[in-house]
């Protein structure tokens, strides 16, 4: 037998889910709380401002600017902000974590599913499963090997728990092979995913062709 | 309160169902909780450890068989009964069904006075103490020893903060444990980092 993830709820009118939804809504229709066009405002935000585009935007800015990269590491919020991006008032701090060719970094949130969703992206159905958060913490080698990365015995593997409002961001180890490329090529390289720490863009662990589609961008030496 | 929710470490769990690059919802309702919950809180109706918490507090059989979107939908409406928005029963009379909620709001507990700040490079110890309320210590790292990596600004504390207490700011520490020491006997290598608020720690 197989039991059905969760995720496979159908999505018709008649679903409990949407009826339970609906009435919830209902309330605050009914009470006057919903601003015009709330939704599809909510949604705009949600799919089109705080996407994994804006992480990727200081993830290029670090890999072409030393003095930036610096300040990113020293106070991630201000050097964020210089690009023009924030992070909700409650998010108090932003820490960028440094990927080398001998260190990786992945991010979780074991409690419930805590992320810098502002620059990452709102975060993916896994990052918020079960499985994720009780296996990452004690066998980040054998998930992340699940997941397509696998790591060798010389590369360190550090997990940072989100456990209280310090948000956390992985700049993953530059590709060499992208030497000299602007500020805007790289960016088109760099995934939601290498910035939780799930993937390595550098194909350390074999992982950099995974989520990237190489061939496709455009190599300025 | 260590809950089903307090899942790191807990062995037993396969494979994890992953996409790379999936959608960000996967239904219409999913879309629309998020935003409900958001709302909410913008609203000041709840905060964000009430809502954390009403999740947790989320009946275990109903947790682990719940997507996501569907624990923020019962956490958010838990609090909207609890917050006297709406009652319960008239949320399943408009649901035309059941609409099973979160269970009851438990004591919560203050700040603990410290004499001093901790800094980055201090040993401390996590104090191993059994909350019954909401609690931002992962149970993995009870009573165990860490070295502080890194601090924080204040935040509400949280243990008081989803209870409705007043709950003075505290800054937090990033602290971090080695694997060895969270599961002698069965761990795989690595460095694992946790942030905690100061009265969750002592000094060695």
């Amino acid at each position: 037998m197989t039991i059905p993830h969760p995720l496979e709820q159908v999505d018709h009118a008649d679903h409990p889910l949407n009826r339970r939804q609906k009435a919830l809504e209902h309330i605050f229709e009914r009470k006057g709380l919903i601003p015009s066009n709330y939704f599809e405002e909510f949604h705009r935000r949600a799919t089109e401002d705080w996407t994994p585009d804006n992480g990727a935007h200081v993830v290029a800015r670090a890999w072409n600017d030393p003095a930036f990269r610096s300040r990113l590491f020293a106070d991630g919020i201000s050097a964020i902000a210089e690009l023009g991006y924030t992070m909700p008032e409650h998010q108090r701090n932003l820490i960028a974590l440094e990927d080398t060719s001998t260190v990786h970094n992945v991010i979780v949130c074991t409690l419930c599913s805590c992320t810098a969703f502002t620059l990452l992206g709102v975060a993916p159905a896994w990052y918020k499963d079960l499985e994720y958060r009780a296996r990452i913490v004690r066998q980040a080698r054998t998930v992340l090997r699940e997941m397509g990365t696998d790591l060798p015995q010389t590369v360190d593997i550090r997990v940072w728990d989100t456990t209280a409002d310090t948000r956390y961001m992985v700049i993953p180890n530059r590709p060499e092979w992208t030497k000299g490329w602007s500020e805007e090529d790289l960016a088109r390289i760099v995934t939601k995913e290498s910035m939780i720490g799930v993937a390595r863009l550098d194909g350390i662990g074999g992982s950099g062709a995974v989520s990237t589609d190489v061939s496709a961008m455009p190599h300025k030496e | 309160m260590d809950g089903l929710h307090d899942l790191g470490g807990r062995q037993g769990f396969g494979a994890i169902q992953y996409q790379f690059g999936g959608p960000v919802y996967h239904s219409q309702w999913s879309a629309r909780v998020h935003a409900l919950s958001s709302l909410a809180r913008k609203l000041h109706i709840f905060n964000m450890d009430e809502y954390r918490h009403a999740i947790e507090r989320m009946a275990p059989r109903h947790y682990i068989g719940a997507s996501y979107y569907e624990r923020v939908l019962t956490g958010t409406a838990t609090l909207c009964v609890e917050k006297g928005l709406v009652s319960a029963s008239e949320l399943e009379r408009l649901a035309g069904g059941e609409f099973p909620m979160a269970l009851a709001l438990g004591p919560g507990r203050l700040n603990r006075s410290l004499p001093r700040h901790f800094e980055i490079g201090d040993v401390l110890r996590v104090r191993s103490e059994h909350v019954a309320g909401h609690v931002r210590i992962p149970g993995y790292v009870l009573g165990k020893t860490g070295v502080v990596v890194g601090r924080s600004p204040p935040s509400p504390f949280p243990d008081a903060s989803a209870h409705a207490m007043e709950a003075p700011a505290e800054p937090t520490c990033q602290v971090r444990f080695a694997a060895s020491e969270l599961w002698p006997g069965d761990y795989e290598s690595a460095d694992v980092y946790v942030d905690l608020f100061e009265s969750y720690l002592e000094p060695v």
